[in-house]
């Protein structure tokens, strides 16, 4: 499967003098359409600065970035912005909704980004809000919601433009067991399609089931990549 | 996308309406002030709206209306003479003492017409006729006069006004009401007292020189200008076409006293507390929601996508605040107006000022968001 990102030999740095931390080593990484994979690793290892700066929302010092074929290398930050808009669609840990808005307005954002018109955004979004099984909720404001409905929503406002590359940072750190598993379910099926890469980073041993590939981080490099059977004992040894 | 900025404004209920209610305030102060400071700056004009005299010929040094240098007697007849002027009536303008018929003592301002023309009478009579004026000790009053000479109808019961017939003391003469006439609000705030110009000195303390001004008028065809500048190549004395005048009276007010300032002063705290309270919450408002913005920047919205939302958000703000400010000020005029004082002139350029002065300040603190926003890393909404 043609990959949809590769990260070769990347480096990024925070901080300078005494202060500078490395916080992605010489990193190597791809994921590929229609598989879902997983980051993992302990925490402050680079799991979200790798995937910031796959993401293109976080500029890095070294080393080459491609995109679902485009090399952001090449592209100046208003044309990433452009790409993160129509290519990219994310999850993030703390669901990152506007509480001021009701669930239709958040899950139309990057439709309405994207120049749609208003109504059929919203006539989209109500209906991807349908699907996820938040029917009859879509003027509710998040905070009348659940964690794991708030994530719902979340997963809807990535999917709705239809993306063919789904982030998430630790999208069921913040819910409860079985809940984190109705999303992994949900995460799991939309990275059925051939054309859909999910990448989602996690410290959580309960989601590495639903991977069809996993990285392995620790301390800013890539320690390993599992698939198959390799992937079954990592995951058996984690349990 | 900008509708989503309107919402995300006003579902934060509390900062909206802090935002609105400092912008109301700051666009009160500014707009209040500066109407009552040209209603005020309207009163040092005043004299000559009610007199309505086009040229007036005065001594050499007099700067502004409200001033007088005593003429000679003579000057009128040398006025008269001069070429391009129609005629040249004299007027006596002093400050007199009155009584009223309760025995308290108010000033007023006198104002002695020439006999033959009542040239620079007042121009709307309420009550009686102007020429009675002719009649010995006879006077028009104002309002203001007949309100403040009032007199009480039985001992112990409200004054009320005097009206035609009353009688009143000028400097221990008798002066008879024989009329009742509507005047602007003269700049001292004294009431208008209107009689011949003989009589008028006759109220008035013996002086040596007793002519106050010449009101003067150019003939048909000649201009105003040309007229005065004959005046005063061929007698020396000063003459004013009432532009000039206004101009010369005006630029006497910012020049001699402190009164611009004060209300300068004024206006650009309004301005000052509108920065601070609308910069200070509304940053505060971008940095509670900068959380928000990260991600909607991680989804692809643009520097100039966030920052056209903020600026459409401060300036939403800025003009509900700006509306009511201007409603509360215009309800300010509508209740003084009853009263007369303060003085009151909202002016179109004013109101327009006031806007200019809400959308700066609405653009700064919008400014302060939108540099935070700029700066902002979508990487942010990754963090924990």
């Amino acid at each position: 499967m043609p990959d949809a990102i590769q990260l070769s030999h990347v480096s990024k740095a925070f901080g300078s003098g005494d202060a500078r931390t490395l916080a992605l080593k010489d990193a190597t990484f791809s994921a590929a359409l229609g598989e879902l994979h997983l980051v993992v690793g302990p925490s402050g290892c680079g799991k979200t600065t790798l995937l910031s700066v796959a993401a293109g929302t976080l500029a890095w010092d070294e080393g080459d970035v491609t995109v679902l074929g485009t090399r952001l290398n090449d592209l100046p930050q208003p044309k990433v912005t452009a790409f993160r808009r129509r290519h990219i669609g994310f999850i993030f840990q703390q669901f990152n909704l506007i509480p001021t808005l009701d669930l239709v307005e958040n899950v139309s954002v990057p439709l309405l980004l994207n120049g749609r018109p208003r109504r059929e955004a919203e006539e989209r979004s109500a209906a991807l809000l349908q699907r996820l099984g938040l029917g009859g909720r879509e003027r509710k404001r998040p905070t009348q919601l659940s964690g794991g409905q708030q994530q719902r929503v979340a997963i809807a406002r990535a999917l709705v433009h239809e993306p063919p590359l789904l982030i998430a940072d630790e999208p069921t750190s913040a819910l409860d067991r079985e809940t984190g598993h109705q999303i992994m379910e949900i995460l799991s099926t939309a990275a059925r399609s051939p054309n859909r890469c999910v990448v989602i980073v996690t410290h959580d041993p309960r989601t590495y089931a639903y991977a069809d590939r996993l990285t392995e981080m620790e301390d800013g490099r890539i320690a390993g990549v599992h698939q198959g059977q390799v992937l079954q004992n990592f995951i058996a040894s984690h349990h | 996308m900008f509708h989503l900025a309107l919402r995300m404004l006003l579902g934060d209920r509390a900062k909206y309406l802090m935002l609105v209610g400092g912008l109301t305030f700051s666009a009160l102060l500014m707009t209040q002030q500066n109407a009552v400071f040209q209603g005020l700056l309207s009163w040092t004009t005043s004299h000559m709206r009610n007199m309505r005299a086009p040229i007036w010929v005065v001594e050499g040094r007099v700067q502004q209306v409200n001033e007088t240098k005593a003429l000679r007697d003579t000057d009128v007849n040398r006025v008269r003479s001069v070429t391009g002027v129609d005629f040249a009536m004299p007027l006596f303008q002093g400050v007199l003492k009155a009584r009223a018929t309760d025995g308290s003592e108010k000033l007023i301002q006198m104002i002695g017409l020439h006999a033959g023309t009542l040239f620079g009478r007042p121009a709307r009579m309420l009550s009686g006729n102007i020429e009675q004026l002719r009649v010995a000790n006879a006077v028009v009053i104002d309002e203001l006069a007949a309100e403040r000479l009032g007199r009480a109808p039985a001992p112990g019961q409200a004054p009320r006004p005097l009206a035609v017939g009353d009688v009143f003391e000028i400097n221990d003469r008798e002066a008879r009401v024989v009329g009742l006439c509507r005047t602007e609000r003269h700049f001292f705030g004294y009431p208008y007292v209107f009689s011949t110009y003989d009589q008028a000195l006759q109220f008035a303390p013996r002086q040596r020189k007793m002519l106050s001004m010449i009101l003067a008028s150019p003939r048909p065809g000649v201009p105003a200008e040309v007229a005065a500048a004959h005046i005063e190549a061929e007698t020396g004395l000063k003459a004013y076409t009432v532009p000039e005048f206004e101009r010369s009276t005006l630029d006497w007010i910012w020049k001699n006293t402190g009164i611009p300032a004060s209300f300068m002063t004024t206006i650009l705290l309004g301005f000052i507390v509108g920065v601070a309270i609308a910069g200070q919450t509304f940053y505060s408002f971008v940095l509670e929601n900068l959380r928000n913005l990260g991600a909607l920047k991680a989804m692809g919205a643009s520097n100039g996508l966030l920052s056209a939302m903020l600026l459409l958000q401060a300036f939403t703000v800025g003009l509900v605040g700006y509306g009511i400010g201007l409603g509360l000020t215009a309800l300010f005029g509508l209740a003084v107006s009853q009263g007369g004082q303060p003085p009151f002139l909202l002016q179109p350029a004013a109101v327009l000022r006031t806007l200019v002065a809400i959308l700066i300040i609405c653009f700064l603190a919008a400014l302060l968001g939108i540099r935070k926003v700029a700066k902002l890393e979508p990487a942010i909404v990754f963090r924990g």
